[in-house]
């Protein structure tokens, strides 16, 4: 699906989200019980640096300080983070962060973040957007990933044939929507046969009030230690805390 | 105390923090004999995923987590062991660091400061979906946690530095400490070079690696709050300084942040060189500061507008 065809099916009842020249996606739409819904994002593969953080973070922290509550869409189509020396000397974690920081205050103000990734989504730019919503949808053909196969055989030392025969047998690492989806990072796959807006609103009345996308990759068995070893950590913590009490 | 216990406890202090162990940097930097470990090597808790690489596990994944006390006060840490696996955010490595943030976050009796010992090149690859996720819960924890109050505070001076995920972990804390030696950012040199050429970023330059990522150009533009000599008392020092009233995370907070990094863009975005950017800043002899000794680069820093606030 095109990004307007995505924005049509999704805001079918009118919207004015727009990419600009910069490839970011900024904007707001109608949803189906005239409620607003606000809309950010970045398009075309285009990656994240530190000028293309400033609008996002800029526009959502409006919204929280309009205080409506509506809530935030997050559309992510970015092959990662600006690789310059320039951005990296500015700081680019600082930056990357904020607009991570940005969304996490919009939930906890009441505004449920959604991410939708309709496109490539990597490393620190994916970090910084889709990953820091309450849930991250995806649509098919979507491209979620840390890095792809050939420079992780690089890195790893290890034949690419090889990293392609593990990826079949773990999720652990293989770039793509399925391994993300089943450790835990993607919730929902959406239909693009069926009307967008419908599955939006469902997403939008199930959305968890704290993080739960450990227990959902021990679900789906693609993380099976995260939540528990978390538990554990959090147990003997607090267990050595009574102990010293009493 | 004994001259052999005076001796020890100088030679201690003035270990280097770069060329620590975690375990030595958790030594060195709590009250002595304070720290207790969770979940320790003991319990054999080790990656899954590591033999499918054919590669070693370790039995705390390259991750320490555990309570103590700096300068008397009760504290939570976690330390990252930067010589395992580059100190990689990983399924397990991850899950403890996220297990100690919710325990701070649900039990107000617990100390209400954590202590992030970074030591990070961001996502451990051979696991990199689970290392990601990791990273993304980890940052929503720190935020959880400071939003009940909690103070988390990251140091950064190890030799895997804080790239990729580490990075942006770090500015998501409350506070930053950063040392001449730490390093920190999001692409590291060798894969800006790698993918964008040597024009762009001559890894090998190490007089530019250090400009662009390293401590003293971050504490020059504000992305630390602290400047730490390279040793054990030099970070529990600074850290000491940070200690009590962390900036509330909040919309004034950010709004404030938002401020800041758009002045930055604004002002030094043009800066095609660190030399270029510290003399905008008004460091009269960049060179000069480069070499300087880290008692005189700290007393500089603090003349330097905008390398104190608290905004992040």
């Amino acid at each position: 699906m095109t990004l307007d065809e995505i924005l049509a099916s999704l805001l079918p009842a009118g919207h004015d989200v727009l990419v600009r020249p910069d490839r970011l996606i900024l904007g707001t739409g109608r949803r189906r019980d005239g409620g607003a819904v606000h809309v950010i994002g970045i398009a075309d593969g285009e990656p994240l640096g530190t000028a293309g953080v400033l609008p996002l973070a800029e526009r959502v922290l409006r919204v929280i300080a309009a205080g409506d509550g509506a809530p935030i869409l997050v559309m992510v189509d970015t092959r990662g983070q600006r690789m310059a020396r320039r951005d990296e000397m500015l700081g680019l974690n600082e930056y990357l962060a904020h607009l991570a920081k940005c969304l996490l205050l919009a939930s906890r103000h009441g505004h449920r973040t959604i991410g939708l990734n309709y496109g490539k989504a990597a490393a620190g730019a994916f970090l910084a957007t889709a990953l820091a919503t309450d849930v991250l949808v995806a649509l098919p053909g979507a491209e979620p990933a840390v890095m792809d196969l050939p420079s992780m055989a690089r890195v790893t030392k290890l034949p690419e044939d090889r990293l392609r025969a593990l990826s079949r047998t773990t999720p652990v690492f293989a770039p793509g929507l399925a391994s993300m989806t089943e450790v835990g990072a993607v919730a929902e796959i959406w239909d693009p046969q069926r009307p967008l807006d419908a599955q939006f609103e469902a997403t939008l009345a199930n959305v968890p009030d704290q993080d739960v996308r450990d227990a959902l990759g021990a679900e789906r068995g693609g993380r099976r230690l995260a939540l528990d070893v978390a538990r554990r950590v959090a147990a003997q913590a607090t267990g050595r805390l009574h102990a010293a009490a009493s | 105390m004994t001259d052999m216990s005076n001796q020890s406890a100088a030679s201690r202090d003035s270990a280097s923090w770069f060329l620590a162990s975690a375990r030595d940097r958790l030594a060195g930097l709590l009250d002595p004999g304070s720290f207790v470990e969770f979940l320790p090597p003991s319990e054999r808790v080790r990656s899954p995923h590591l033999a499918l690489f054919d590669l070693p596990a370790a039995f705390d994944d390259g991750m320490v987590v555990g309570r103590g006390r700096l300068d008397g006060q009760g504290v939570l840490a976690a330390a990252q062991e930067g010589q395992f696996m580059g100190g990689t955010f990983a399924e397990v490595s991850g899950a403890k660091l996220i297990g100690l943030l919710r325990a701070a976050r649900d039990n107000p009796d617990l100390p209400r400061t954590v202590l992030l010992l970074l030591d990070s090149g961001g996502v451990r690859l051979q696991e990199a979906n689970a290392g990601e996720l990791a990273v993304a819960e980890v940052m929503r924890a720190i935020i959880e946690a400071r939003s009940a109050g909690v103070a988390v505070i990251a140091l950064v001076g190890g030799r895997a530095g804080a790239f990729g995920g580490a990075g942006l972990t770090a500015a998501t804390c409350s506070r930053i400490v950063i040392s001449e030696q730490g390093r920190l950012g999001v692409t590291g040199p060798e894969v800006i070079e790698t993918n964008q050429g040597v024009e762009e970023f001559d890894s090998q330059d190490k007089a530019l690696v250090w400009g662009v990522t390293g401590g003293r150009t971050r504490r020059l533009i504000g992305g630390s709050d602290a400047y730490a000599l390279d040793t054990m008392a030099g970070f529990r020092e600074a850290a000491v300084s940070l200690l009590g009233n962390p900036s509330p995370f909040d919309l004034r907070t950010l709004q404030a942040e938002q401020d800041r990094l758009a002045a930055r863009q604004q002002r030094l975005g043009a800066c095609d060189s660190p030399a270029a950017l510290w003399a905008t800043l008004g460091v009269p002899d960049p060179g000069a500061a480069r070499d300087m000794d880290d008692e005189a680069f700290a007393a500089l820093a603090a003349t330097v507008k905008g390398t104190d606030h608290d905004a992040r």
